[in-house]
């Protein structure tokens, strides 16, 4: 069966590649952080013989550092290391001028694997925030220390934390090079190989519950959407028409994919149920509709049409019916989407011959720059909607990064060894 | 008239597979060869012996799609910034190819479209695929039959010249013919 020979060899080519994807997603730092929270996470203690092979407290401050929210104290500073609650001496800590500590400890557990307990302390009243044990396997360190950052990150701002989440993103190697579909831990690290290939790959896109990932691939010189299942590998080919297999994009409940055909002539946006692989046509018009995103109640989408001679966003309902025009500023605006509350849009903007990110207001209106490159393509909203994270150019070079929206200042950029590009967000975990 | 495109590609892979083998270079050896790689070895000048030589000169006549004297060598439009509007040049050379494809039995060309790398990549993939249509609805109206035709488009993907200058992105802006 060719089909399945195919997918085998598509396997095959991921799991070869599993020990070249060791190459991580490194993530920088750039540019200042004002208003940041001063807090200290104390090198957690290790009990009975542990022998963790990752500084959770590292991970953790690092995390909260990431978000832009936190300055966490540098360890040469800390004049006590404490793993206790009850061993703190909170005046040291008032002395050095921290708002919040994070102390814990690390216990091997008798079937393999650690406890990892911790507790949040605020150092003005001295009282303990939050106080939990997470269980993690040996390999699972990371992703616990992710989690118990979330935890912290919730506790002191109100909002979901994101250091659990992945970052699916496209690679390529110099021109014409291989290309890349990966996913990385939201830190960059854990950088593993989806799928791999010598034509094509983009558009990315997550399903709601993070196991899936539908993407464009142009395998043996043919346009193609596929829908991979992370953990098997296993993966469907839900589009392959004659013309374009564009833009996928579930459904906020994941039974659906909107997507871009031209199967009937020009690119029209068109919804795809994946379970009684029914084709609806959403839009009909004989300008480009490409790039559709839902709304987070899922009852209209958002897509780019030139229909007005260049191109602008409309929205449309999921049922259907004429397409509203949104965007009335700047003869260049597309690929928006929704920040996961729906106040918002992100959207790539041309203006002076640049291209960069911009935010509006759910209306098109209220504009908000949020990059400043020249080529600046591919945002998304992170999924607790408090950063943006984008595809840029640096040195002639593709990288990603993401700009809080807290404070403005803090930016990163995220590398690999070729061109980075097409970041998308996983939902958040769990 | 043009000859028939089978007889061409027969001739024209007989050709390749000649040079291929008179050209092919001998495996690298980092270690001792076994025995069994030092019986394949023996063999190996009696597989070459097996084809029968290669003529001096070349009897096929070349296609018209691989001379660089013929019209025909160039096979690819170019496009200005974000339309998918043939230009006056792009007319006649599609006229040509037109002309031939209608002429030459069983030739099939895929129209793959692309764009400059400014704008978003799903824009651009639709914005290719205009172009790509552009050219076949042409081809058709000179007298195509569509079902000779198909497109692809790759948007910014595969850009003919790296870099971002105007005139990179005065390349990349095309339709490629391929036969």
């Amino acid at each position: 069966m060719p089909v399945k020979a195919l997918l085998m060899s598509v396997l095959l080519a991921a799991a070869l590649l599993a020990a070249e994807a060791q190459a991580k997603l490194t993530i920088e730092i750039t540019g200042g952080v004002e208003g940041a929270q001063p807090i200290a996470v104390v090198p957690f203690g290790n009990v009975d013989g542990a022998k963790p092979d990752v500084d959770i407290a590292a991970v953790v401050a690092a995390d909260l550092a990431r978000s832009g929210k936190f300055k966490p104290m540098p360890r040469r500073e800390m004049l006590m290391t404490p793993h206790r609650e009850q061993d703190v001496d909170m005046r040291e800590w008032q002395l050095l001028a921290m708002n919040s500590l994070v102390v814990g400890e690390v216990t091997p557990r008798a079937t393999g694997g650690y406890d990892i307990r911790y507790a949040l302390m605020d150092v003005f009243s001295g009282k303990t925030l939050l106080a939990d044990t997470v269980t993690s396997t040996t390999k699972g360190l990371r992703n616990a220390a992710h989690r118990i950052a979330d935890a912290i990150y919730e506790d002191l701002t109100g909002e979901p934390g994101i250091f659990a989440t992945r970052i699916a993103y496209v690679t390529s190697r110099g021109h014409r090079g291989r290309v890349a579909l990966r996913v990385a831990d939201a830190d960059g690290f854990n950088a593993q190989t989806i799928v791999d290939s010598a034509e094509p790959i983009l558009a990315p896109a997550w399903s709601p519950d993070g196991r899936r990932l539908a993407y464009v691939s142009f395998e043996g010189r043919q346009s193609a959407i596929y829908v991979q299942d992370l953990a098997s590998g296993r993966r469907e080919r839900v589009a392959s028409y004659q013309g374009i297999n564009g833009s996928p994009a579930f459904s906020p409940d994941g039974r659906r994919l909107a997507m871009s055909l031209s199967k009937d002539g020009n690119p029209d946006v068109y919804v795809l149920d994946l379970s009684t692989r029914q084709l609806t046509r959403l839009t009909d018009h004989y300008a480009i509709d490409t790039e559709p995103a839902w709304s987070p109640a899922g009852d209209h989408l958002v897509f780019t049409s030139d229909r007005g001679g260049k191109p602008q966003i409309y929205r449309v309902a999921a049922t259907g019916g004429p397409a509203q025009r949104v965007t009335f500023q700047g003869d260049y605006n597309a690929a928006a989407s929704y920040s996961p509350d729906g106040r918002w849009l992100v959207m790539v903007t041309r203006e002076g011959g640049r291209f960069r990110v911009v935010m509006t207001d759910a209306q098109g209106g209220a504009r908000r720059w949020v990059s400043n490159g020249s080529l600046d393509e591919s945002p998304s909203f992170a999924p607790n909607g408090n950063m943006i994270i984008y595809a840029t150019q640096n040195n002639g070079r593709g990288v990603l990064a993401a700009t809080p929206l807290s404070s403005g200042a803090s930016h990163r950029l995220s590398r690999d060894a070729g061109e980075v590009r097409e970041p998308a967000w996983s939902p958040l975990a769990r | 008239m043009y000859p028939c495109p089978r007889t061409v590609a027969a001739l024209v892979l007989a050709a390749a597979a000649l040079t291929g083998c008179a050209t092919q270079p001998p495996p690298p050896q980092p270690t001792p060869p076994s025995a069994a790689e030092l019986d394949a070895m023996t063999q190996q000048p009696e597989v070459v012996a097996e084809v029968p030589p290669a003529p001096p000169e070349p009897v096929a006549p070349v296609s018209p799609l691989d001379d660089p004297n013929s019209p025909l060598y160039n096979k690819v439009v170019y496009f200005d910034y974000d339309t998918a509007e043939i230009r006056p040049e792009g007319v006649a050379l599609l006229r040509t190819h037109a002309g031939y494809i209608y002429n030459t039995p069983g030739v099939r060309v895929t129209l793959e479209g692309h764009t400059d790398e400014r704008g978003t990549r799903g824009y651009n993939l639709a914005l290719g695929d205009r172009r790509a249509d552009a050219v076949q609805r042409f081809l058709v109206a000179e007298g195509v039959p569509a079902d000779r035709l198909a497109r692809l488009s790759y948007g910014e993907e595969r850009p003919a010249e790296p870099g971002s200058s105007e005139r990179a992105w005065s390349l990349n802006r095309r339709v490629e013919l391929v036969y």
